[in-house]
């Protein structure tokens, strides 16, 4: 058959789906939103002990505009929250949060005026990594679940990534549960 | 020169100003009218004696009593003699206004935002009084005793999701 002689030829069939993510999950620049103590982990999770570049994100950029996965680490005061969202509308799509220990997930210790509880307020979250702050460990586990996410995300038919797309159904020409 | 000697100067110089003093393990505390604080800051300041010539902080309390509900408290040092004193006035509810001491010590400044910050205490002839911590658009003052620790709700917006 076609497909087999394309094989044996060195080519091999798949979803575009599946290529364009695996691209994506391998190669996750961080924009480090270092705010607080966890930023510390977050520079101890890129040193060579934990090394988060075995997961293809060592690239730590210091703009935005590079970057396509943003780690919060640390507390997020009404103050920064603007500053925090700022930088979040700059990066460039698709792009995804991860919330770095309990503060920036739930305001923490800091039960007060001043700290928003939890930045899923303002920004959507794709990951909440527990711990205060939490082990390097973590962090990449965190990133590991960001992977597996990503892996079952559509990347074309939903351009507008945040937003719940509604794909309708195939007009089907027969009778229901059967094929036209 | 002992506590004792700083008090007797003190109410040397500017008798009913002085309106009270305490002494707690060493540390000396004197309370001043409020009017008068440039002016006793000046003397502390300049004379040569007492030279208290830094100021460590400057703050406000926030003690929820009918008469003189809130009070501000200057710490200053003297390098030369390497003592402290805590100066204090008592400040109304209903005019909170207290003359600024930046033209004493300019180090003030920052002391007196955040004080105006935190407890709505205005400093009159103060420079720049802005807010120091939170946003400029915000009404309410934190650190007041009936401030409610969560904070009033839509005070501080949020950006849209």
């Amino acid at each position: 058959m076609a497909i087999e002689s394309l094989q044996r030829d060195g080519f091999l069939t798949t979803r575009l789906d599946e290529v364009i993510n695996w691209a994506r999950k391998n190669s996750l620049w961080p924009m480090p939103m270092g705010i607080s103590c966890c930023a510390i982990e977050m520079m101890a999770t890129a040193s060579p002990r934990f090394d988060i570049s075995r997961f293809g994100s060592e690239v730590m950029r210091f703009t935005p505009r590079q970057c396509d996965v943003m780690i919060v680490a640390g507390t997020v005061t009404y103050k920064m929250s603007k500053v925090v969202r700022k930088i979040y509308d700059q990066m460039p799509d698709p792009k995804w949060v991860i919330s770095m220990g309990a503060c920036a997930s739930s305001g923490g210790m800091f039960r007060s005026y001043s700290v928003v509880q939890g930045i899923d307020q303002f920004i959507p979250v794709d990951v909440f990594v527990a711990g205060c702050p939490p082990r390097p460990e973590a962090l990449l586990h965190g990133l590991m679940e960001l992977q597996n996410k990503i892996e079952k995300e559509r990347t074309i038919g939903s351009l507008v990534r945040k937003e719940p797309v509604w794909i309708p159904e195939m007009p089907v020409a027969g009778k229901a549960g059967q094929p036209a | 020169m002992t506590n004792s000697e700083v008090i007797a100067k003190l109410k040397t110089r500017f008798g009913d100003t002085v309106l009270a003093t305490e002494e707690f393990r060493g540390d000396l505390t004197v309370t001043v009218k409020k009017e008068e604080i440039v002016r006793v800051a000046e003397f502390v300041k300049t004379e040569p004696d007492l030279a208290f010539d830094l100021i460590i902080d400057a703050l406000g309390v926030d003690m929820y009593r009918p008469e003189g509900r809130f009070e501000v408290v200057y710490i200053i040092y003297s390098l030369n003699h390497k003592r402290y004193v805590r100066l204090k006035v008592r400040v109304d509810e209903e005019n909170p206004v207290v003359p600024t001491v930046t033209g004493v010590w300019p180090g003030a400044n920052w002391h007196e935002r955040e004080t105006f910050d935190m407890f709505g205490i205005r400093f009159s002839g103060h420079p720049d009084l802005r807010r120091m911590y939170m946003p400029e658009e915000f009404e309410h003052h934190p650190l007041r005793k009936d401030f409610p620790l969560m904070g009033i709700p839509d005070s501080l917006p949020l950006p849209r999701r």
